[in-house]
Parts: C-alpha cells; sequence; structure tokens
C-alpha cells in the first residue's frame, strides 16, 4: 500500500530498478544515470520526511505494514512466553502480553495488537481492547512485579472498545484503575507509543517512568476524524483537526507530556521494519539500565510527580 | 463527547437563568410536566417532588447545601485556563473561555472548597457542567489535584462530585493528561488513608469515567444519572442497533457492580454524614511510611 506522498519516491524507485534491469540486460553502461537518480530519490526522501504535515505522519502511524506489538517481540525478544486471561470475564485477543527475555533480562511485555490482514484485524478486534484487555494488563504488571521483572508496554490503539458490553463490564472503571494502580508499581515501567495512540485507551496501560513515542505516530485525546466530527460537525477537516490538536511526538515531547522520541528509518518504520526493531531493542536496553539504578520509592515520585506537572493553568 | 448537542439543544438550562426567567416564579418538570413554585423546587434542591427527577444543578448550589450554613471556603478561585496550543477550530479557544465565562460567571468547569458538612470536615470538588460541557482541561486537573492534596494533608474526606461530558479536546494532550494527574494525586490519598467518595451525576462520561469518577473509595451516583464510557451515540454507531432502554444509568451501572449506592439528592448530606461518621481517616501511626514524612500531623 502506498501513501499519496509515498508514490513519487516509489515512482523513482521503480524507475531506478528498470534502469538496473536494463543494464544487467545489455551491456548499456547506465551507472551515472543510476547514481544520479539514487541521488535524486534519496533529496526526494529527505525533502519529503523532514516536512510532513501532521496528518501525514497519522497516515504513517497507521500503515498496514507497519511494526506491531507481536513483530517487535518476534523481532527482539527471545523465550517469549504468551500469558492469557483476565481472571475473570475472558482473554482479550487486543490486548497482548506475556513474559520473555530482551538481551538476557526478563522483562514483561504488554500490548495492542491491531493485525495485519483483515482476518487478523477481526480476531485482534483492530486493537481496540475490552475492559478485560485493562484488566488483563493489570494483572500481568501486578505479576511483574511480585517477581520484580520490569514492565514495556507498547501501545498502538484507535482506542478502548466502544460496545455495549464494555460499558456493562466497566470500560472506565478498568481504564481508571490501571491509571492509579501503574503509578505505584515498585518495578520500572517504560511505555512506547508505537503506532497510534488514542486517548483513555492508550493511556490506560501508558503511565511509565519514560514515555516515548517512535517518530511518526501520534497521541492525543481524540482522533482527528473524530476530533473534525464534533468540532466542524463534518468529517472533512481531519487535517485542520490534526493541526489544531498537535498531536504528533515532536508535538507530545515540545510540550513536555512525553519524555522522547524514538527515530524511524527514513521513510517510516514500515519501510525497514527490522532497522526499526533494532533500534528500539537498543532504546529499551538502555532505558531499562537508566531506570534500573534508581531506588524503587524514588522512581515512584518521580513518575507521580512527572504528571502532576502536566497542564498549562494562569494563577 | 456528548456535551456539544446537549448544549446546543439547550437541554441545560442553569438555575440562574431559571430564576431569571419571566416565569420563573414557576418550575416545570421536564419529565413529569409538575409545577411548583420555583422556592418550593429549590427548597426540594431542584429535586421534582411527584416524579423525583434530577435536575443537573451548580456547583455553587452543591456547596450551598452540603456545607453547613452554606459557609465554605473556596480554593485556587482564579485559576483560569492558558492556551498553550493556540488551538483554533471554529473559533478561537480564548475567545471561547472568554464567551463562556461572560455566560456563565465561572472561571472553569470545576469549583473546589472545604468547610464543614453535618459537623465533619469535608473536601468538596463539584463540577459545573454548563461551562463547555463540564469538559476536563488544564484547569479541572489542577483543581482537583490540589484539593486531592489539601484534603490529603489535613486527613480531610474528598468528595468529588462529576458532571462531565469528558475530555476538553482544545487542551488535547493536556486534557488527556489530566486522567493521569488526578489518579496519581488520588493514589497518594488513598496511601495516606484518607476516605474518598465520588458522586456521579448526570452526565459522567468519557475521561472523567475513566478517571477520578470510578476511583472512589465508594461511588455513588444520582438517580437516573447517564454514566459510561463511550457515549451512547458513539456506542450506538458501533454496533448498529438502538441501545436497550436504561442502558447506561446510574441504574444500570449499580446493577452492573460498578457503584455502592445510587442517593436521592435530599438524602446525601445525611448518608454522607451516615456514612464518614463510621470511618476516621486510617490514623497517621500506621501509613506507608513514605507518605508519614509528607503528612502533617493535623487529625480530624
Ligand atoms: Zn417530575
Amino acid at each position: 500500500m502506498l501513501l499519496d506522498f509515498e508514490q513519487p519516491i516509489a515512482a523513482l524507485e521503480g524507475k531506478l530498478l528498470e534502469m538496473q534491469k536494463l543494464a544487467d540486460e545489455s551491456d548499456v553502461d547506465v551507472s551515472e544515470a543510476v547514481t544520479a537518480l539514487q541521488a535524486k530519490i534519496k533529496a526526494l526522501k529527505k525533502e519529503t520526511y523532514a516536512n510532513l504535515t501532521r496528518w501525514q505522519r497519522v497516515q504513517l502511524s497507521r500503515h498496514p505494514e507497519r511494526p506491531q506489538m507481536l513483530d517487535y517481540i518476534g523481532g527482539m525478544v527471545d523465550k517469549f512466553v504468551e500469558l492469557h486471561g483476565d481472571r475473570t470475564v475472558g482473554d482479550d485477543k487486543a490486548m497482548v502480553g506475556g513474559l520473555g527475555e530482551l538481551d538476557g533480562h526478563t522483562v514483561m511485555f504488554i500490548g495492542q495488537q491491531k493485525g495485519h490482514n483483515t482476518k487478523e484485524r477481526q480476531y485482534r478486534n483492530f486493537g481496540m481492547a475490552n475492559p478485560e484487555g485493562y484488566r488483563k494488563a493489570l494483572r500481568l504488571m501486578k505479576l511483574a512485579e511480585k517477581f520484580n521483572v520490569p514492565i514495556v508496554t507498547l501501545i498502538d490503539t484507535m482506542g478502548a472498545f466502544p460496545g455495549l458490553e464494555a460499558e456493562e463490564r466497566g470500560q472506565g472503571e478498568a481504564i481508571a484503575r490501571n491509571l492509579k494502580e501503574m503509578f505505584m508499581l515498585k518495578v520500572p515501567v517504560i511505555c512506547i507509543i508505537i503506532g497510534e495512540g488514542a486517548s483513555g485507551g492508550a493511556l490506560g496501560i501508558a503511565i511509565g517512568d519514560r514515555v516515548l513515542m517512535l517518530e511518526n505516530t501520534w497521541y492525543s485525546v481524540i482522533s482527528p476524524e473524530s476530533c473534525s466530527s464534533i468540532l466542524w460537525r463534518t468529517w472533512d477537516y481531519k487535517e485542520q483537526a490534526a493541526e489544531a490538536l498537535k498531536l504528533t511526538a515532536i508535538d507530545m515531547h515540545k510540550a513536555g507530556l512525553v519524555d522522547g522520541i524514538v527515530k524511524e528509518p527514513l521513510g517510516g518504520a514500515h519501510t525497514a521494519p527490522e532497522q526499526m526493531i533494532e533500534t528500539l531493542k537498543n532504546t529499551l536496553l538502555k532505558t531499562l539500565k537508566e531506570l534500573g539504578a534508581i531506588a524503587p520509592a524514588d522512581r515512584i515520585s518521580q513518575r507521580i510527580d512527572k504528571f502532576s506537572a502536566m497542564g498549562v493553568v494562569v494563577e | 463527547m456528548s456535551w456539544f448537542k446537549r448544549v446546543e439543544k439547550g437541554i441545560v438550562t442553569p438555575t440562574d437563568q431559571k430564576k431569571e426567567t419571566p416565569d420563573g416564579l414557576w418550575h416545570k418538570c421536564q419529565e413529569c410536566k409538575s409545577v411548583v413554585t420555583m422556592a418550593e423546587h429549590k427548597r426540594l434542591l431542584y429535586v421534582c417532588g411527584p416524579c423525583g427527577h434530577h435536575d443537573r444543578i451548580d456547583a455553587a448550589d452543591y456547596f450551598d447545601f452540603l456545607f453547613d450554613g452554606g459557609r465554605f471556603t473556596e480554593l485556587d478561585a482564579e485559576l483560569t485556563s492558558g492556551d498553550p496550543l493556540r488551538f483554533v477550530d471554529t473559533k478561537e479557544y480564548p475567545k471561547r473561555l472568554v464567551a463562556t465565562e461572560r455566560n456563565t460567571g465561572l472561571k472553569d468547569a470545576v469549583r473546589t472548597a472545604h468547610g464543614l458538612s453535618a459537623g465533619q470536615p469535608l473536601v468538596v470538588a463539584a463540577m459545573d457542567f454548563k461551562f463547555i460541557g463540564g469538559s476536563m482541561g488544564s484547569v479541572v486537573g489542577e483543581k482537583i489535584a490540589r484539593a486531592i492534596d489539601y484534603a490529603r494533608q489535613t486527613r480531610t474526606p474528598f468528595l468529588m462530585i462529576s458532571r462531565s461530558g469528558g475530555a476538553r479536546m482544545m487542551e488535547a494532550g493536556y486534557s488527556l493528561m489530566q486522567m493521569a494527574k488526578t489518579s496519581a494525586k488520588l493514589a497518594l490519598l488513598s496511601e495516606a488513608g484518607v476516605p474518598y467518595v465520588s458522586l456521579l451525576t448526570d452526565p459522567t462520561t468519557g475521561g472523567v469515567t475513566a478517571s477520578f469518577a470510578m476511583l472512589g473509595d465508594f461511588n455513588i451516583a444520582e438517580p437516573g444519572a447517564l454514566i459510561g464510557f463511550a457515549g451512547p451515540r458513539v456506542i450506538k454507531e458501533t454496533i448498529g442497533k438502538d441501545l436497550p432502554k436504561g442502558f447506561q444509568s446510574a441504574e444500570f451501572v449499580l446493577e452492573h457492580g460498578f457503584l455502592d449506592f445510587i442517593v436521592d439528592r435530599r438524602e446525601l448530606k445525611q448518608r454522607l454524614a451516615d456514612l464518614l461518621g463510621m470511618l476516621q481517616p486510617v490514623s497517621a501511626a500506621n501509613p506507608e511510611p513514605r507518605e508519614a514524612r509528607r503528612t502533617p500531623s493535623k487529625a480530624h
């Protein structure tokens, strides 16, 4: 799948392939032309990705080939043991969790999985968890705390599921409880927005000592589409809504609402998933080391103080 | 998310305006159409005598009947919103704020105060729906956070009266993080063993439900209040059919196990006094060590 702003680059890359094929099949020397075209592609890429609009970043965050929770697990974790169920209602397939080894360190991984194709997306409920997903996440976090294992959450959701049963089973209560409980966890908690970070559904697993966003992700109180439909009463203002919400990693970091940005490969995470996974792995290892050096009580105080300072008021 | 529609439809009639309408001497129940004098309606705390319908009322009204003799000390009354995102939709956010302040006489969507209720000290935070749908921006989050801090430092029980459509979109990420901030403060209050009663009133939805409103030691509600995470319209769109009658009502939420009880507004003060009178903040001799350092020794 190509996004509109990816098309000019893809067209040039197609041309390059043709040129190289031609060179292979004949004796024509095209090396000069190839070099020129490669330079042109590089320049166009640089220019395109240095000037992405907020809406374009939202599009990248949703790219179907973008690495998801289970891709990261598969790519960076040894001996992953998936753990299921909230012990009350069921097992939420939108929220995945389990223990794994990251370069020899045991880590509890928790995150939403959206799915890459129609079938998987349906199975995963598009990454929109029900209350049992949030309760499963909390159960696993408590388990991690018990065994002194750090927690990594990977956030990628359009929101908590707005369904009838979700309301019956207390979607609001489930998220609220996670927020409160996560502040008191004695183990290090790292939260990474790897795709979409929509509202309470994202925040419900995003209270951490370090909250980081991948470069082309978004995190806000509402999606640009829903914001458009409520404030402009039509779906047509999603680009403007994305601008107004200031929802990108750069915006959120500038506002002091997240702690840092993880760089993506030029062209976005989906263009070089392995490189992305490697980058995130290194970031996690470095961050775990930093957090491990802080005493648990101090970590909790710092976590609370950090979120308590968020907001702009006029006295 | 439903606040816009509701405000537009004019379902909300602020009590001040009610009193000023030409036929302001009389009140007609929007549910059963019974007519009483405005004075009688006020005496009944804006609850319909014949059918028990609870009108939406303001923070000021709760303060008036919850605090003994209507006497209280307001906290952080002067706090107002910034515009960190320079948010513009169909209107610039600061202009919206100024217009709302002019129309409502309020600085933002929550007021916080402390005083005596039935002779016992109480900290109350009460939301005003008529201020941009009771939406939660930085001011709401900060005032609630400070009220919780005050309750913790003075070891006074905390009552939160929620009435909100949820997030304030014009503060985007900042709005979202108020859910985290208030929950952090409640975690500390909980750790200090100070009781927290959350009263959910019509409506309580979105990010407010998914944070402080559902975190009470006691979650209670007014009869008939709409309580939910997602708004009814969104759920209807998701499932593609009409919602069952009474869905997301306080009675429904009680039945599903998320409320301790439903209380008629006319009995609220007494029920609170009964409940809190049976509890004392957990003795300062036995709190978590970290909190012991922070907590002043003053006890009630
Ligand atoms: Zn009536």
